[in-house]
């Protein structure tokens, strides 16, 4: 069985259907990205698979464990905005990625000091260890959303889903954010789902693309049908999986 | 250049701070000339140094009956009516709010009627208060705590409202569990704006206290004022007004400052 399953999944408000006959199975390891126009569900479906909502019918799996009816530790999530915590330091934002399942969402003694220890190891390979006992209000857009990766991963989740995480970007810090993001999935081996309105950005870092649209289009009632996946692009190499060339043959090709 | 572009320096900004108060004492002082010199056993404004006067008089001499410096006791009595009132109410709005704010059950629950309750005059209510919890002490806490905790547990609850979601949900999936994420989230956000909360309250504060203290008082600065209102002595009821003034102006600014210090976060920017 796949590690992650969504099997004919149905969302709607109320009468208006948003979602509709989505099917979507992905291996361990992918990453996964969720491309569409404004308001076709995928930012939804984002939410679906985060848990926050429930299909009105139908089952999202996650490793194989029963359907989650909230959010839970299994999955990460960073958001476009407000996805660190601004009354903590930059390190306890880290330690709070471990603490905050504990009783009193806190750690004592050594307890605190190791996971302390952990977290300025984090913050090192995530190059914000010069920061570590500044507020995050006083970091630059990409560092937040560094630090707020950092801080999902510090749960060790089994999927890490992201929304727009670079939206709010300029095209520097994002650049450099991409290649960050891969470093970091090249070391882990994530399972990534990652909603984007940048196709360029989608295909450069996922495995798959999948597109969100409405398949039927009704001009009498715009809001009749729901969206669901009308493509799944296979994106490796650059999207033209089955044009490698196998062998050795000392021709000049593109890199 | 634009009237919204120029700015007073640092010495006329100074100049223009102290203009108002300034000019205020010369009104006063004018005014009381005026009056004096057309009625010298005139009692309704006193002159500046007759205040000054009277004013030394209430700090350091003692009552000649109850041998006690009346003025320091009416303080401490005061004091301690609003820190009690407030402190409570802070606590109480803390925790409602809280609650309110995150706990949809207890929000369907209690968020109407809050709103509903928080429309009642407390003035009117004081009566009920003066029967139910007599004429002692606790009447007039409870009249602060009435006057000031629906405001505060409206504010406070709207507060944590607008924590973002997305925050909320990051902390489920980090594992926290509700009680987590009201100590580690919410409640060290909403902290900054409980002290804001206050420093807007303590003004109904006052006003409730010293509104109880003149119906049913043994002591007590509002207590003293209508006391001596019968005797016409405006010194008296001028130094307590000023004292009164300045000790709600040190409260607001030692809040101001405390969030300051206890909240660094609050101020960080890049």
């Amino acid at each position: 069985m796949s590690f992650v399953t969504a099997e004919n999944i149905f969302l709607s408000y109320g009468s208006r259907p948003i979602l509709e006959r989505v099917n979507l199975t992905a291996e361990e390891g992918e990453f996964v990205s969720i491309v569409g126009a404004s308001g076709c569900g995928k930012s939804t479906f984002l939410r679906l698979l985060l848990a926050q909502e429930t299909p009105t019918k139908g089952e999202i799996r996650v490793a194989g464990a029963p359907p989650a009816r909230e959010p839970g530790l299994a999955r990460g999530v960073v958001f476009q905005r407000y996805s660190v915590f601004p009354h903590m330091t930059v390190r306890e934002n880290i330690v709070a990625g471990e603490s905050l399942r504990s009783r009193w969402g806190r750690f004592f003694g050594t307890e605190a000091r190791a996971a302390r220890a952990r977290a300025d190891e984090t913050l090192a390979r995530i190059g914000l260890d010069h920061v570590a006992d500044q507020f995050p209000a006083t970091l630059s857009g990409g560092m937040q959303q560094r630090l707020a990766i950092g801080q999902a991963l510090a749960a060790k989740p089994r999927i890490l889903l992201l929304d727009e995480p670079f939206g709010a970007l300029d095209p520097g810090t994002r650049l450099s954010m991409h290649d960050f993001l891969q470093e970091l999935r090249a070391e882990t081996g994530m399972t990534v789902f990652m909603v984007t309105h940048d196709l360029e950005e989608g295909f450069k870092l996922g495995d798959r693309v999948l597109v969100f649209d409405k398949p039927r289009w009704d001009p009498q009632d715009p809001n009749l049908n729901g969206a669901t996946i009308t493509y799944d692009f296979d994106a490796r190499d650059g999207g033209i999986p089955f044009q490698r060339i196998k062998e050795d043959t000392h021709v000049l090709r593109p890199t | 250049m634009r009237l919204i572009n120029r700015n007073p320096d640092i010495v006329l900004r100074t100049v223009l701070v102290a203009l108002p108060f300034a000019l205020l004492l010369l009104a006063y002082a004018l005014g009381s000339e005026a009056r004096l010199a057309e009625n010298p056993s005139d009692k309704l404004m006193p002159s500046l140094s007759k205040i000054g006067e009277t004013a030394q008089r209430l700090l350091t001499e003692p009552d000649r009956r109850s041998e006690r410096i009346l003025f320091w006791h009416d303080t401490g009595a005061s004091l301690i009516r609003l820190l009690l009132g407030v402190g409570i109410s802070a606590a109480l709005a803390t925790i409602l709010g809280l609650l309110i704010g995150l706990l949809p059950y207890v929000r369907a629950t209690l968020a109407g009627f809050v709103a509903v309750i928080s429309m009642i005059p407390p003035l009117a209510v004081l009566p009920i208060l003066f029967i139910v919890f007599g004429l002692g002490e606790l009447s007039k806490v409870v009249l602060i705590v009435v006057g000031i905790l629906p405001f505060l547990i409206r504010d406070l609850s709207a507060r944590v409202l607008e924590i973002p979601r997305e925050m909320i949900v990051k902390a489920e999936t980090l594992g926290a569990s509700t009680f987590v994420i009201a100590l580690r989230v919410a409640l060290p956000q909403l902290l900054p704006r409980l002290i804001q909360a206050v420093r807007l309250s303590l003004g109904p504060a006052w006003l409730f206290l010293i509104a109880a203290e003149a119906i049913a008082a043994e002591q007590g600065l509002g207590y003293r004022i209508f006391l001596v209102r019968r005797f016409l002595a405006m010194d008296v009821i001028l130094t307590y007004v000023i004292w009164i003034t300045l000790l709600a102006f040190l409260m607001d600014l030692t809040l101001r400052k405390l969030s300051q210090r206890l909240f660094p976060w609050t101020q960080a920017t890049l």
